[in-house]
């Protein structure tokens, strides 16, 4: 039998030259006439050792990497196929402390499998929720989910089973199911990895939606900036019609769903959910106003279950092991997993799925490594564009929803970007605006001109006008785009920018640079 | 970038039709026209509100909310550069500058004749990665100077 040789096809993972590494290999044991299977894999999120190649040996699956396509040779010459050593030998992938330190519920098969093999899926344990769900019944399944305390890991964090509940108890003749799969955040990678890698499962927990609730259609809307997470999902689709896992009889249950996978087209607001069902119905991605919610009337004018990525992706493992076994994991109010993504200047940048509870501190330091430059951590950026700024002194905030919100700033999508001691924390404030005006769909007055009026009144305090009068006008502005914006987008940029004036006031009182520095 | 057919009506009559009664089909009708054609040409405008019975207003909306969807015809490849925070922390301005200042490229310039376009994104979900870059589609990641010099020469012979 052939050496089983995995390389990921993550689009991260290529963006470091996997193809050429996988190329090289085959070559190589061509050369060499020796009988090798190279599986493309999903990453296993471990991303500053990409490309990592593993082999299937006796003692388990080793690792080596980063690979260089010039080291295939050498690795030949190791006899790396039974695990032979070499300076970038890694040992059991497993037992990686980065990986083994994890609590992976959501991502346990990403990196593992081959994303569009529907048997591996299944050898992996694979669709043993949806088969859980469908011996439970609708309306258990949905109370499973709501047992299990599971809240929207888009961002914002409602209970998904409320919004299960609220759908299945609308008589309509036609409900749909839609993912959130505009994953804008800056920072933020958990979703596309998952799509890339392991895409079975959100499918899954889709079908597991739409049989609870009684839709028979589904949509799942993928940024354009994600092109490789479009095509491969795409593909997982097929399969899954083709295997019988969706169509007019899901998994042999007598009951339709389909899933259309559609592609965005660079609006960043479209990741908010009611814009995203415009956008979805072929219009101008602008928020509506709630309510009616999505889950009385969404798309269509129809009962629609609007979900993110993870927290589909969550729902598998809930119907398999139990809301119970679910709920032990976490704190207080926020149970379960969350996948966070730890990126910007650190060492060992890539996601890190725990419960909910550890510090951002165990995050970016016992993970990450500090930065990559080896200068301090200055400010972690947690939550995306609209997460606030973290100074070295907080790091010891726990990760739940709580704690977050608590230090006047929110989890979001899990995205963690840390920044070292050269960062300028008045131009990340400007930046705040600056994007928030770009990407305003221009519904609501405070986001759309409040973020043109706070661009410009962060440029006067970096020049030193009337820097007194123009905080207490910045600090007025963030109050009224807080309390009178129509979404988060103008509602939350106040986080980055108050954040950055409350910890970091000295970057905006610095001795304005030259006009000839601009 | 794919595509790069002259514009051409009764192509874009085609490629309409095909996706007319898809429900919401005016994204997924601008991506096959932006595919086909690397850009949204004004004659395609009327072309489809026809086909989906709404306005040319409605369908202007449209196409010039979305930053995806150009308006003009471009020749040459297209460097979707990152400069986002997670980008931002590891160096993209550095980058920005050095596209202007070592190669006379201005990020989201006008000049529709040069070989490299150069446009800002925010956010390629390859933040671990950081700076990030999709060139025609390929991602890029841990970009430098030294990528970035051998990106415009890629570019320049491909034309010449």
């Amino acid at each position: 039998m052939s050496v089983r040789v995995f390389v990921p096809g993550d689009s991260s993972a290529l963006s470091v030259g996997a193809n050429a590494v996988a190329d090289a290999i085959l070559d190589e044991a061509r050369r060499r006439s020796l009988d090798i299977a190279i599986v493309r894999t999903g990453s296993r999120g471990l991303y500053w050792l990409e490309p990592l190649v593993e082999v299937e040996t006796a003692a388990g699956r080793v690792g080596y990497g980063p690979v260089a396509p010039g080291e295939a040779a050498e690795l030949f010459e190791v006899d790396f196929l039974a695990g032979g050593p070499h300076p970038k030998a890694l040992g059991r992938v497993e037992e990686i402390p980065y990986l083994a330190r994890q609590q992976r519920l959501i991502f346990a098969r990403c990196g593992l499998t081959d994303p569009l093999s529907l048997d591996d899926y299944r050898r992996h344990g694979g669709l043993r929720g949806l088969e859980r769900a469908l011996s439970l019944g609708p309306k258990a399944t949905v109370e499973e989910v709501l047992a299990s305390g599971l809240r929207g890991r888009g961002g914002a964090g409602f209970p998904t089973g409320i919004k299960w509940r609220t759908t299945a108890g609308v008589e309509s003749a036609q409900k749909y199911v839609v993912c959130n799969a505009d994953e804008g955040d800056s920072g933020t990678f958990a979703d596309r990895m998952l799509m890339e890698g392991d895409p079975f499962l959100l499918i899954e927990g889709m079908a597991i939606a739409a049989l609870s609730v009684g839709a028979t259609m589904g949509y799942v809307y993928i940024r354009s900036e994600y092109p490789h997470a479009f095509a491969v999902f795409s593909r997982a689709i097929e399969r899954a019609r083709s295997a019988g896992l969706l169509g007019p009889s899901v998994g042999g249950s007598g009951r339709a769903f389909d899933l259309e996978a559609r592609l965005g087209a660079g609006a960043y607001i479209c990741g908010e959910e009611t814009s995203l069902l415009e956008s979805l119905e072929g219009k101008r991605g602008q928020v509506r106003a709630k309510p009616p919610l999505p889950a009385i009337a969404g798309l269509f004018g129809k009962p629609t279950i609007i979900n993110n990525v993870l927290s589909f992706a969550s729902t598998p493992w809930i119907l398999e092991h139990g809301a119970k076994a679910y709920a032990a994991y976490g704190v207080g109010r926020s149970l379960g997993s969350q996948p966070l993504q730890l990126a910007g200047n650190v060492r060992y940048g890539g996601l890190v799925e725990l419960a909910f509870g550890a510090s951002l501190r165990d995050l970016v330091e016992g993970f990450g490594g500090g930065t990559r430059t080896g200068r301090p951590i200055r400010a972690v950026q947690v939550g995306g564009p609209l997460g606030a700024y973290f100074p070295a002194a907080l790091l010891d905030t726990p990760l739940d929803y709580e704690s977050m919100l608590a230090a006047k700033g929110m989890l979001g999508h899990g995205g963690v970007v840390v920044f070292d001691d050269s960062v300028d924390m008045a131009r990340q404030a400007r930046f705040a605006f600056e994007f928030c005006a770009k990407e305003s769909c221009g519904k609501c007055t405070p986001c759309r001109i409040g973020s043109i009026r706070g661009l410009e009144t962060v440029d006067k305090i970096i020049a030193g006008r009337d820097r007194q009068k123009n905080v207490q006008l910045l600090r007025d502005l963030c109050e009224v785009m807080t309390d009178g914006s129509l979404c988060a987008l103008g509602g939350l940029v106040p986080l980055p920018v108050l954040s950055a004036l409350n910890h970091f006031s000295e970057d905006f009182a610095k001795a304005p640079a030259r006009a000839a520095a601009e | 970038m794919a595509g790069r057919t002259a514009f051409d009506a009764n192509l874009a009559r085609t490629l309409i039709d095909r996706k007319r009664d898809t429900p919401g089909a005016t994204l997924p009708i601008l991506h096959d026209l932006q595919d086909e054609f690397g850009y949204i040409d004004d004659a395609a405008i009327p072309l489809i509100a026809e086909a989906l019975n709404i306005s040319r207003a409605e369908t202007f909306g449209v196409v010039s909310f979305y930053h995806d969807f150009r308006r003009s015809p471009i020749d040459g490849r297209v460097l979707k550069l990152c400069r986002a925070e997670s980008c931002q922390a590891t160096g993209c301005e550095d980058l920005v500058s050095h596209l202007s200042v070592g190669h006379g490229i201005e990020v989201d310039g006008a000049d529709e004749g040069s070989e490299l376009h150069v446009e800002s994104v925010y956010c390629l979900g390859n933040c671990a990665l950081s700076p990030a870059a999709l060139l025609d589609g390929e991602p890029i990641g841990r970009l430098d100077r030294d990528r970035i010099d051998a990106i415009v020469a890629g570019a320049q012979g491909k034309t010449q």
